[in-house]
């Protein structure tokens, strides 16, 4: 049953329908506690926003000048070097949340992008460059250094494994 | 919604009550907490460096910060849904793998426990 409505309604809105659900109970037994998380919500919403105006905008102007040949040339399966650069950088240059980047990924992924340079691209998400001075300062420099470079190493090796372990599979 | 219902119900203070002082435990509770966490790096940082203040071994800490910005147990249903199911466990799976490794190669660069 439960198959029939994710099918017929989609399986975003039955998700969204299901924390609307959690949402009302909690209210029921503790107002106070969804009052703060509401106004941690409309927070969070408010700092996304510029980030989500960008993905949206990038998804606009991929579709409108990139044809999906060129997607699968620059990032598809014979993408080489340029390809693992490009995700590295993006992940490294992207900003926001990361689930902000699941639409144009989708969309990517689509149109002929890699797992493995979704991957890379997600996982280099963790180095954020004007977040570095604040982890010297917690860590020291030497850790800092240490940790980006083993990051964008084990990018790698993390989009290696799951294009090996996801190839050829559906959704 | 979820992640500030999450946001919501896990007060930064808990962190330093759950490693329990073992150098083997300690890192694998970290990758795990990290995991569910997740958010704003700056958020992990800041928890780092009050769970270094606290004697936790920097093993766990690394183990933390990598897991909290690479795997995303909170975002697995949006991952899952927008990107596949499979791609969303076997990515998450192996972050939470290379968070330990990463963790390790550190400590062992580095020579700080």
């Amino acid at each position: 049953m439960m198959g029939r409505i994710v099918e017929k309604v989609g399986a975003s809105w039955v998700f969204l329908l299901l924390v609307v659900v959690i949402y009302v109970i909690l209210a029921i037994i503790d107002f106070k506690l969804i009052g703060n998380a509401l106004y941690v919500f409309g927070r969070l919403i408010l700092r996304i926003l510029p980030v989500l105006i960008i993905v949206f905008g990038i998804m606009f102007l991929t579709n409108l000048f990139f044809e999906a040949k060129s997607i699968v040339r620059t990032l598809g399966k014979r993408s080489g070097l340029r390809g693992w650069v490009l995700a590295i950088a993006g992940g490294i240059i992207s900003s926001g949340p990361i689930y902000m980047w699941y639409p144009l990924l989708s969309d990517l992924k689509e149109r002929g992008m890699k797992d493995s340079l979704i991957a890379a691209f997600l996982y280099n998400r963790a180095i954020k460059i004007p977040l570095i001075p604040m982890m010297v300062f917690y860590f020291g420099l030497p850790f800092t250094i240490a940790l980006s470079i083993y990051m964008v190493i084990f990018s790698i090796l993390n989009g290696l494994v799951v294009e090996r372990l996801t190839r050829g599979r559906g959704r | 919604m979820l992640l500030s219902l999450a946001f919501t119900l896990i007060p930064k203070s808990m962190y330093g009550k759950i490693f329990t002082g073992n150098r083997v435990i300690d890192p694998f509770i970290g990758a795990a907490v990290g995991s569910i966490a997740g958010g704003n790096p700056v958020t992990s940082y800041i928890i780092g460096g009050e769970l270094r203040l606290q004697g936790i071994s920097m093993l766990a800490i690394t183990a933390f910060i990598v897991a909290w910005v690479t795997v995303g147990v909170i975002q697995l249903p949006a991952e899952a849904l927008m990107l596949g199911k499979r791609f969303a466990f076997v990515r998450n799976g192996i972050s939470f793998v290379t968070a330990l490794i990463i963790s390790i190669s550190i400590v062992l660069t580095l020579g700080c426990i």
